[in-house]
């Protein structure tokens, strides 16, 4: 089992540690709705170190990404980032990611824990075109500090203004005395905030320098509980739930991050071309349920005389919303705002709506 | 962890006070603190005669479901009500006011099958 730079900090917190993505990685701390909240209304930090980054360098860079990933890579500037997939060649997803453009031949990727060594294998196989590849994954370590108190409890730590950064942005700047950490104002849990890459050396530093500019703001440690939940009401996917090798970005509704612009060729495009104007059978949609049941990742989506007619992907009682959500796959017809669909919890078929996303508005 | 000596345990962690014929019948402090924040309690066997050993509902945690099984044959009399507003009541006192169903024992020989707090302690490490 791996560890983090951080894992000795979350078990000496009393956090509860399960294994995940090969990781032994904190999934709460003083109690799930507890954290949720704390990042909801304030801010807290997740040790999100698991997380796999690879360099992506050279004048064939930007070559090697408008091949590899969905979306048009050429729109990237100096300090943007660009939320991607990579798209395999059977109509599925080999994962979803972030892409950082440096300066025009210098890329960072950030890629999910649990794909790695699929992702760095795949990329290395599509490229052809000769860009030189880095997996920098067991090198650098990775907080996220979410919440809308977060920007401004963290520019204590740092000269570079910090607080009127545009969403999906970042900087390299100076923080608590370490110098080239990659500031973004990036993150999954659609509460604001940053996500702070380090070399592992300065981890133990930087997380109690964070810890102690947030002590005033109420900063706490947060779990990957916390984390599913709070992206799971904003409607993001979350890699091997809902999506995976074989839902397409366009079924999945990630149309918005596949460009089929002139002169971007990439992986596929031709059949994800062809799903986005004939339309495709089945589409991800999110539901809220209108019988008390709560609905599981697996559960059967059943029509009213029950047949299966789709999956759920994730699902959860909301802990903001107070009420039960899920994601799934359900046939295009009742994917419409308002279509009541049935989810088969235990040996009972329970009425839920399609709602659009995000399931919370802040 | 808060294991009350005056309580009979089964090693899937449901708890049962006896009061004459009747008992209550809950989850162990242990359990709600493994399952975390419970969000939604079902029981919908009132009435029904159980077995030991069978389900007579189902506990929801934000991220997990659990059976809870009879620790011993009898009827369901009543379900907790208070648990279906306020289901984080068994996290605050799994003992007393997060008990989850009233029973009716069938055969009092079974309750020697259940654990002891010592015992149960045990098998919580």
């Amino acid at each position: 089992m791996k560890t983090t730079a951080f894992t000795t900090i979350h078990q000496n917190l009393g956090a509860k540690m399960v294994p995940f993505a090969g990781y032994l990685m904190p999934v709460t701390f003083e109690g799930l709705i507890a954290e949720h909240e704390t990042v909801r209304h304030k801010l807290g930090v997740f040790d999100v170190s698991h997380m796999g980054e690879f360099w992506v360098k050279g004048p064939k860079a930007l070559e090697f990404l408008q091949w590899v990933t969905s979306n048009d890579v050429s729109k990237l500037v100096d300090g943007k980032v660009q939320y991607s997939c990579l798209p395999n060649d059977k109509g599925g997803i080999v994962d979803d990611l972030l892409v950082y453009r440096v300066d025009p031949q210098t890329y960072l990727l950030v890629v999910n824990a649990a794909n790695v060594d699929k992702d760095w294998a795949w990329c290395n196989s599509q490229n052809k075109f000769g860009a030189t590849l880095y997996n920098a994954s067991d090198e650098i370590s990775q907080l996220a500090i979410q919440g809308p108190l977060a920007l401004k409890a963290m520019q204590k730590l740092t000269d570079t203004p910090v607080t009127d950064m545009e969403y999906y942005t970042f900087k390299k700047l100076t923080f608590a005395g370490v110098k080239d950490v990659i500031f973004s104002t990036t993150g999954y849990t659609g509460a604001g905030g940053c996500e702070v890459y380090m070399a592992n050396a300065d981890a133990v530093k930087i997380y109690n320098a964070v810890m102690e500019a947030g002590k005033e703001f109420g900063i706490k440690p947060i779990g990957l509980g916390a984390r599913d939940t709070l992206r799971l009401e904003m409607g993001f996917c979350l890699y091997g739930n809902d999506i995976n090798d074989t839902t397409s970005p366009i079924e999945a509704g990630l149309g918005w991050i596949t460009k089929f612009n002139d002169g971007k060729e990439f992986m596929n495009k031709a059949a994800l071309l062809k799903q986005k104007k004939e339309g495709v059978s089945r589409k991800l949609i999110g539901f809220e349920m209108t019988e008390m049941g709560i609905p599981r990742h697996g559960y059967s989506i059943v029509s009213e005389n029950g047949d299966v007619i789709g999956e759920v992907t994730s699902g959860t009682m909301s802990p903001s919303l107070k009420k039960p959500i899920g994601m799934g796959y359900v046939p295009t017809a009742l994917s419409a705002e308002g279509s009541e669909i049935r989810i088969k919890i235990r040996d009972k078929a329970l009425k839920a709506k399609v709602v659009k996303f995000p399931f919370y508005k802040a | 962890m808060n294991v009350p000596a005056n309580l009979k345990y089964t090693k899937d962690h449901e708890w049962i006070r006896v009061e004459g014929e009747e008992a209550f019948v809950g989850i162990t402090d242990y359990a709600q603190h493994e399952l975390g924040d419970i969000v939604f309690v079902e029981v919908e066997t009132v009435g029904e005669v159980l077995n030991q050993g069978e389900t007579f509902g189902t506990i929801e945690a934000v991220k997990t479901v659990s059976d809870m099984f009879m620790p011993a044959g009898g009827e369901v009399l009543a379900f907790n009500e208070d648990l279906t507003t306020k289901p984080e009541t068994i996290n605050q006192d799994p003992y007393e006011k997060g008990w989850v169903v009233r029973i009716r024992i069938s055969n009092a020989a079974e309750l020697d099958q259940l654990l002891d707090a010592a015992a149960y302690e045990k098998i919580i490490g």
